[in-house]
């Protein structure tokens, strides 16, 4: 997958982030780069800070210090209209999937679209958007169902294509693979693929999946202890002697 | 000594709960004046809690009022004041069994239901997908939710009264064939205004109260499935205790204005 072309363009930029609960030290200066169209791998361990340094860049948690430019503008700066505004241009797909309970597929995909009236002014008809956002993850069957009635595999792709849906630039994966069976797995980061090739979409996944790194990933950061410890692409950093590097691989 | 500091420690946990809960109060009441309002949502959360709690208020307020005839009629009896019976189930079932009855009903069916709900969607990152979403998670979920239960359970407490009644007059019709005309217009008489609005009013606090506290323990309810059934159980634990003491301050209340 190591396709990707020498882009110089920044379209994420994190500096120096510090993040603690209480004691407890999460982030300790953790500085990333991320540039337009790159697939940009996290790796670590569980409780590393890959989930708060995500969350701290979509604005869900505020951090102590350090900065996060994201397009150009500085998230800690802006106010909650702006930050909303952004998030259009973010998507994030959970880990969880985190597809509303009481309400259907359709209701799902049409909530983004009903808030972000900005972006796309106020759709009567929202069908074909929806439509073709379930056509890209291979659910259009799926419209009316209720979340509880689809398999983990399918939430997560209809997660996705709510994700889709608001046709942003930037795509947050949280472990887009955890807890999926290897076919299923592979059906996604297939997926994540061609939403990439299909939007040129830049992305951040976060996972401890080393399979969904190789396939996936153009550059890699290991996070460790809070800051990132080694960064390169797949082959760079399995070839690498350092033994904590070695062991995120075995 | 440990167990001095045990109360000490309990105490300091309670207080720092209605601490946090008077702040979530504020942040409700800054919120529910901004723009947009969440009309459809309201409307959804008003229909769900009336449609779930409707046949259980029913069924308990006729059963109330019936158990309550049959087991005051033979004290009345004793002293001749058979015919007190409407007038005094009206009064004490308007003014206070009725009301407490239908609140502590619906913050165990409600209250729960909402702290569970609000647990789970926290559990699962749906309300962090919402806020994603650019929706304010907060407007969307507990105002609505709150101003629901202020507006539904005075419905439902009149509801569970008329039933109640109902109750007791089938008691008594079958006890002494009173007519259903004659029963209501004992019933109407014994009441006065001083009865129905203070029992409407304090209605609305009940009601406030369950949503409030049934948001507040599941909007920030600890990760994990063992907290979404922590937020619920506490949600009904501490919705019972506080409609208790709002009661106590609305009977004191209203013994300065009515002069009970």
């Amino acid at each position: 997958m190591n396709t990707f072309k020498n882009n110089t363009k920044h379209i994420i930029e994190i500096n120096d982030l510090r993040k603690s609960y209480g004691d407890n030290h999460v982030l300790n200066g953790f500085n990333m780069i991320l540039v337009e169209g790159e697939n940009l791998v996290i790796m670590g361990k569980s409780g590393s800070g890959k989930s708060v340094m995500i969350k701290c860049l979509i604005g869900l948690e505020e951090p102590d210090s350090g900065s996060i430019i994201v397009m150009g503008k500085d998230i800690s700066t802006l106010e909650h209209e702006e930050l909303d505004e952004l998030r259009t241009e973010v998507g994030f797909l959970f880990q969880g999937s985190a597809l509303y309970d009481s309400m259907t597929v359709r209701e799902n995909l049409e909530f983004p679209l009903r808030r972000h009236t900005k972006k796309f002014g106020v759709i009567k008809d929202t069908t074909p958007l929806v439509m073709e956002a379930l056509e890209n993850v291979g659910l259009a069957h799926t419209v009316n169902l209720m979340p509880e009635e689809l398999s983990g595999g399918m939430k997560r792709r209809v997660a996705l294509a709510r994700t889709l849906i608001l046709q942003p630039k930037i795509i947050l994966y949280d472990e887009p693979t955890t807890g999926l069976d290897p076919i299923t797995a592979k059906e996604i980061l297939l997926l994540m693929e061609s939403i990439q090739k299909k939007y040129n979409t830049s992305s951040i996944i976060i996972t401890h999946d080393v399979d969904c790194a190789r396939a996936i990933s153009n550059r890699m950061i290991l996070l460790v202890d809070g800051i990132n410890y080694a960064e390169g692409t797949f082959e760079e950093l399995i070839s690498s002697k350092d033994p904590k590097v070695q062991a995120f691989f075995k | 000594m440990e167990t001095i500091f045990k109360i000490i420690e309990i105490l300091k946990a309670f207080l720092l709960d209605i601490g946090e809960l008077s702040n979530f109060a504020g942040r409700f009441f800054k919120e529910v004046l901004k723009h947009p309002f969440e009309f459809k949502e309201f409307l959804r959360q008003c229909y769900n809690m009336g449609n779930r709690s409707l046949l259980l208020v029913a069924v308990t307020g006729f059963i109330i009022g019936l158990v309550f005839t049959l087991q005051s009629r033979p004290t009345l009896q004793e002293f001749g004041a058979v015919s007190w019976m409407p007038s005094m189930v009206s009064i004490s079932i308007i003014r206070e069994i009725g009301p407490i009855i239908t609140a502590l009903i619906c913050a165990g069916r409600i209250g729960s239901g909402i702290g569970a709900e609000l647990g789970s969607m926290k559990v699962t990152e749906q309300i962090d997908a919402m806020e994603v979403s650019g929706t304010n998670p907060f407007k969307y979920l507990v105002v609505t939710r709150i101003l629901a239960t202020t507006f539904m359970l005075p419905i439902l407490v009149i509801l569970g009264d008329f039933i109640a009644i109902y109750g007791s007059y089938l008691v008594e019709n079958i006890k002494d064939h009173v007519s259903f005309l004659l029963y209501y217009n004992q019933v109407f008489d014994a009441l006065e205004f001083g009865d129905l609005i203070p029992a409407t009013i304090k209605s609305f606090f009940f009601g406030f109260a369950i949503g409030l506290v049934g948001c507040f323990k599941g909007y920030n309810c600890k990760k994990g499935t063992a907290g979404v059934g922590l937020a619920a159980n506490s949600a009904v634990v501490f919705t019972s205790m506080l409609l208790f003491i709002i009661d106590f301050v609305a009977v004191f209340v209203t013994d300065i204005f009515y002069d009970l």
